[in-house]
């Protein structure tokens, strides 16, 4: 929120007050060090010449838009005079925020529902004989709100007073501080001394699980966390028990907050009552670097800063993205950092005659894969992308082995006969925000809970404002809105396509009916039968017209999407099974078994994870959080990640190492700058270079595809992630990862 | 000057901590969280009994299908009584589940109201009213006496389950302070008695305690046989004749 500012902001205003009217002695506090209060007089004659213009323009708050659906609908109300249009039904504090005013406020939250209990955001309003609550009042036309007047400061100050009176001031030692609202706004709003000098209480801390910390003494009751968890998490498990001076946020009986998203509670407290359990005492705020980055451990892409000290990720948060994550972020996104200082592959590595690994030079590493690969056919060349691998390296990748000879590249998780044709057929035609739209929801083996949280905050989001209704196919999962079980495979699937399921006639009737397929089913044998019914079920609801695309892919790890846009699609679905070279780019989930024993495994990547023990050469890579690297989300988002560390050792990037590697196998690629590869990219998926921009699909799926003579098995539909916390390469390595999915996995 | 006023803080903050370690004086009967122990924990099996559950059906009624949870509070006092005057967790989770909300929306309320007790209270739970009136007119002495007679700490329960001493806002019975109150579990939610006995004395409290181990009645209201109900002691003195009927313009005039 800028509280800083907002600080300095309202610090000036008093402090130009001050030098206007002559000290009264006596009155007036001595206290203060700013060389204007000491010599008034000086200072005075100095602050003469700029008379303040009556009317400042003014800049809406952070950006706050007014979106006027219905001009009609407009009123007009003044904040501290200066005129604002704004549509009926929005609060005194949002008409503030338009204005330009920044209310100080501690439990109102824009994305949850109004508490009002604080009592921070006071203003006088005319006519009013109270200061009123701005976050809880609707404007009215023509109202006067006055938030810079003595009586709107003197409620700010004693509200501030009494919330500071139970407050353990231990700042020194809270983790909150320096990005603490309440500190933040008691500088700027509060008195310099309170009046209490009874005994505060104390409260017993809660155990909230292994991510957040709490000390409930310094907790201000503002009781956003517990609508965080009602609203947005969906986990009933905070409330507020207790009453008075004795009231406090707690859940009762002893429980942990197992919710996916419960990190977020420690963004929301505006005290340092709930704070990062990993985080704590680690550094301060103003210590670290931020790097505003995206996220790869699912497909989702939500946007995040990597707050770093020197060479150690500390803590990732979440941005804004209105799009994408709105304002929050998964667990795993928050807590997967500390893998990244685990486990890491720093050195290229040749397994030896003894079976293990000695560390060598580059030059030799190099030398040996680029001996080795002339050996082999090339039909005999397989190459494996990773879960986390950028469309650089795909790139690379590709056009590498395409130059030894060989088309067997593909991308794990994208199943045997990845349909890379239309684009419309792999990610998300209605974009996670248009989910909001849609008031029929079909998920067809898929668990968003595990697969995208922040997907299905979304879905969440829109069940409980619109009602929309959920159906659902899959094994019985731990759902956190109301949902259908429609069945546990493809037979329910086959109803619906049939017209025979009575879910067909709640799709048909749907105004903007969302269809949702799990990845899951891409590694499906009868995947291609599969999608054709889904297909069916789409064209018989009407899912998908001009002015709705409802047909939806949600995509499981944060390569598959460019992948499939780069074309990596292996020529022979069982290469694998009869490859002498193996090329594995950070490739950990594909099974080892299927490699033939006396074929060469190359690996490439960031961990020492389950490909690690059958490779004969480790090639070390950067992770997500140590590059510049273009990732494609499950919507088609292009988004691109920053370096906010140094890579670990003698690590590369990955498109470097197969650049170098090609050379010295003698097929050299022709670029060698991150410019040069996306120019090659911009050739083949014209899409992936343009940065923060969804290229829409065409608009057809449905007639499309090939005719397929698969028949669709009747195995149930299985759970494609089978532990949220632990799925690729960084989160397996996690020591925090391993507590979560111990402890918070329901057994 | 300063050294004075020094001094004087430093008096004043001694004094604060000479207090006695009794800082807060609770008026719930628990803690704000759950304890599991052998006769509290959420494994316990609870529910309604047979004549219970028409009435809750009855409760129900009185709210709209989507408002379930309006019957909240209703439905915790009737668990209250036939539980015998204390909700353990699995009677506000057997709540819960009738209003259709998760159990914490419950304990929240369970926890708010001081009247929902949420640890053990005896058979005859005896509530003590300690706002200003009936604090003047002596509350302390007579809470002072029925602990000392019962030989318990506030909010404890006499070694045979019969008696525990709660302390209670204001009840509304000031003009005959100081007053207690007897919630009377020891017949289940059909016998459930919640009587107010006023003007008491520490004396008359250690009769009515024992009036009440021996099983008798004794007639509710006013322990002072001077006065009728909210009477002046000794009869009216004011007020003595019928009031004068109010003024009315002679209508034959018109």
């Amino acid at each position: 929120m800028g509280l800083g500012l907002l600080a300095s902001r309202a610090l000036r205003p008093a402090a130009s007050r001050l030098l206007r009217y002559p000290p009264r002695h006596g009155l007036a506090r001595a206290i203060g060090s700013t060389p204007e209060r000491q010599s008034p007089e000086a200072s005075a004659a100095q602050a003469q010449p700029d008379p303040a213009p009556e009317l400042p323009p003014r800049k809406p708050v952070a950006g706050a838009r007014v979106h006027l659906p219905n001009p009609e609908d407009a009123i007009e109300v003044f904040v501290d005079g200066y005129p604002v249009k704004i549509p009926k039904g929005m609060t005194v504090l949002q008409a503030c925020e338009v204005a330009g005013v920044d209310i100080p406020r501690f439990c109102y939250h824009n994305r949850l529902s109004i508490a009002g209990n604080c009592r921070m955001c006071l203003v006088e309003v005319e006519k009013s004989p109270k200061p009123v609550a701005s976050c809880a009042m609707p404007a009215l036309p023509g109202m006067k709100i006055k938030t810079d007047t003595p009586i709107a400061k003197k409620a700010r100050e004693g509200v501030m007073e009494f919330l500071l009176m139970n407050h353990p001031l231990d700042c020194p030692i809270c983790d909150q501080g320096g990005e603490c609202d309440l500190q933040d706004q008691s500088m700027a709003f509060g008195s310099d001394r309170g009046r209490f000098t009874e005994v505060k209480r104390s409260v017993v801390d809660k155990n909230l699980g292994p991510l957040v910390k709490t000390v409930m003494t310094r907790c201000i009751q503002c009781t956003r966390c517990v609508r965080f968890a009602t609203e947005i998490a969906g986990v009933q498990d905070l409330g507020v028990l207790g009453r008075g001076s004795g009231e406090e946020i707690g859940t009762y009986v002893e429980k942990l907050m197992t919710s996916e998203l419960s990190g977020n509670v420690i963004d929301i407290c505006p005290v340092g009552a709930l704070t990062s359990k990993p985080f704590a005492f680690k550094a301060r705020n103003w210590e670290l670097k931020g790097t505003e980055t995206i996220d790869v451990t699912d497909a989702v892409g939500s946007n995040i800063r990597i707050d770093s000290r020197g060479p150690e990720v500390l803590r990732i948060l979440p941005r804004l993205n209105e799009d994408i994550n709105e304002e929050w972020i998964s667990d795993k996104t928050r807590f997967c950092y500390d893998g990244l200082k685990r486990q890491r592959l720093n050195d290229p590595m040749i397994r030896g005659a003894d079976g293990r690994f000695q560390a060598v030079s580059w030059h030799d590493a190099l030398a040996m894969v680029g001996e080795v690969i002339h050996k082999v056919g090339p039909e005999e060349i397989v190459g494996v992308a990773g879960k986390l691998s950028d469309a650089e390296s795909m790139m690379a990748l590709k056009d590498f082995l395409n130059r030894m000879g060989s088309n067997n590249v593909m991308c794990e998780g994208n199943g045997k006969h990845p349909n890379a044709d239309l684009r419309s057929g792999y990610i998300m035609n209605t974009g996670i925000a248009g989910l909001e739209k849609a008031d029929v929801f079909l998920l067809v083996g898929t668990q968003p809970r595990v697969e995208a949280a922040m997907v299905n905050a979304r879905i969440r989001k829109t069940v409980r404002a619109t009602h929309a209704k959920v159906g659902y196919i899959g094994p019985p999962t731990d759902s956190n809105y109301d949902h259908e079980h429609l069945g546990t495979g493809p037979q329910t699937l086959t109803e619906l396509a049939e017209g025979r399921h009575p879910f067909c006639s709640t799709l048909k009737n749907a105004k903007n009916p969302a269809i949702i397929v799990g990845a899951g089913l891409f590694e499906r044998e009868d995947s291609d039968a599969i999608f054709s019914a889904i297909e069916t079920i789409a064209k018989n609801g009407n899912v998908v017209r001009p002015d709705w695309n409802g047909y939806n892919v949600l995509l499981l790890h944060a390569a598959q999407a460019a992948a499939l846009d780069l074309g990596l699609v292996p020529q022979s679905p069982d290469s694998i099974k009869s490859a002498k070279f193996v090329y594995l780019m950070g490739a950990d989930d594909i099974n080892l078994k299927d490699i033939p024993d006396d074929a060469f495994v190359v690996y490439q990547g960031h961990h020492g994870d389950q490909s690690v023990y059958r490779a004969n050469v480790i090639l070390p890579a950067s992770a997500f959080s140590e590059k510049e690297g273009t990732y494609e989300n499950t919507e088609g988002c292009i988004q691109q990640t920053l370096p906010a560390v140094p890579t670990v050792g003698d690590a590369r990037d990955d498109w470097k190492i197969v650049r170098a590697l090609s050379e010295v196998a003698g097929v050299q690629l022709p670029y060698d700058s991150v410019g040069g590869i996306r120019s090659r990219i911009w050739t083949v998926a014209p899409n992936l270079v343009s940065v923060d921009e969804r290229e829409p699909t065409t608009f057809s799926t449905t007639t499309m595809r090939p005719n397929t003579n698969q028949k669709i098995s009747p195995n149930d539909f299985g759970m494609a992630v089978e532990n949220f916390y632990m799925t690729d390469a960084i989160t397996r390595a996690s020591k925090i990862m391993a507590q979560c999915s111990a402890m918070l996995l329901k057994k | 000057m300063l050294a004075r006023l020094a001094a004087k803080r430093l008096h004043e903050i001694r004094h604060v901590f000479r207090q006695s370690p009794q800082v807060s004086r609770s008026l719930s009967t628990a803690l704000n969280y759950h304890i599991d122990s052998p006769d509290n924990n959420p494994d316990l099996p609870w529910e309604f009994s047979d004549a219970n559950k028409s009435k809750v059906k009855e409760i129900m009624s009185h709210y709209p299908s989507n408002y379930k949870q309006s019957a909240v509070i209703p439905l915790l006092d009737l668990a209250q009584q036939q539980h015998g005057g204390w909700l353990p967790v699995s009677a506000m989770n057997a709540v819960a589940k009738v209003i259709e909300v998760a159990p914490i929306r419950v304990f929240e309320v369970a926890t708010f109201y001081s009247m929902f007790n949420r640890t053990k209270v005896g058979k005859y739970h005896l509530l003590v009213c300690g706002t200003t009136p009936c604090m003047i007119r002596g509350s302390r002495e007579i809470e002072s006496a029925l602990l000392k007679h019962l030989g318990v700490k506030r909010n404890e329960v006499t070694k045979d389950g019969l008696f525990s001493v709660g302390e209670m806002e204001c009840m509304g019975c000031c003009v005959n302070a100081p007053m207690i109150t007897v919630a009377d579990y020891s017949n289940g939610s059909e016998g459930y008695t919640y009587n107010y006995y006023e003007d008491v004395t520490p004396e008359r409290v250690v009769e009515i305690v024992e009036l009440l181990r021996r099983g008798e009645k004794l007639p509710p209201g006013t322990q002072n046989p001077k006065r009728t109900k909210c009477g002046p002691e000794g009869g009216n003195t004011t007020l003595l004749s019928e009031p004068k009927p109010p003024l009315c313009r002679d209508l034959d005039a018109c």
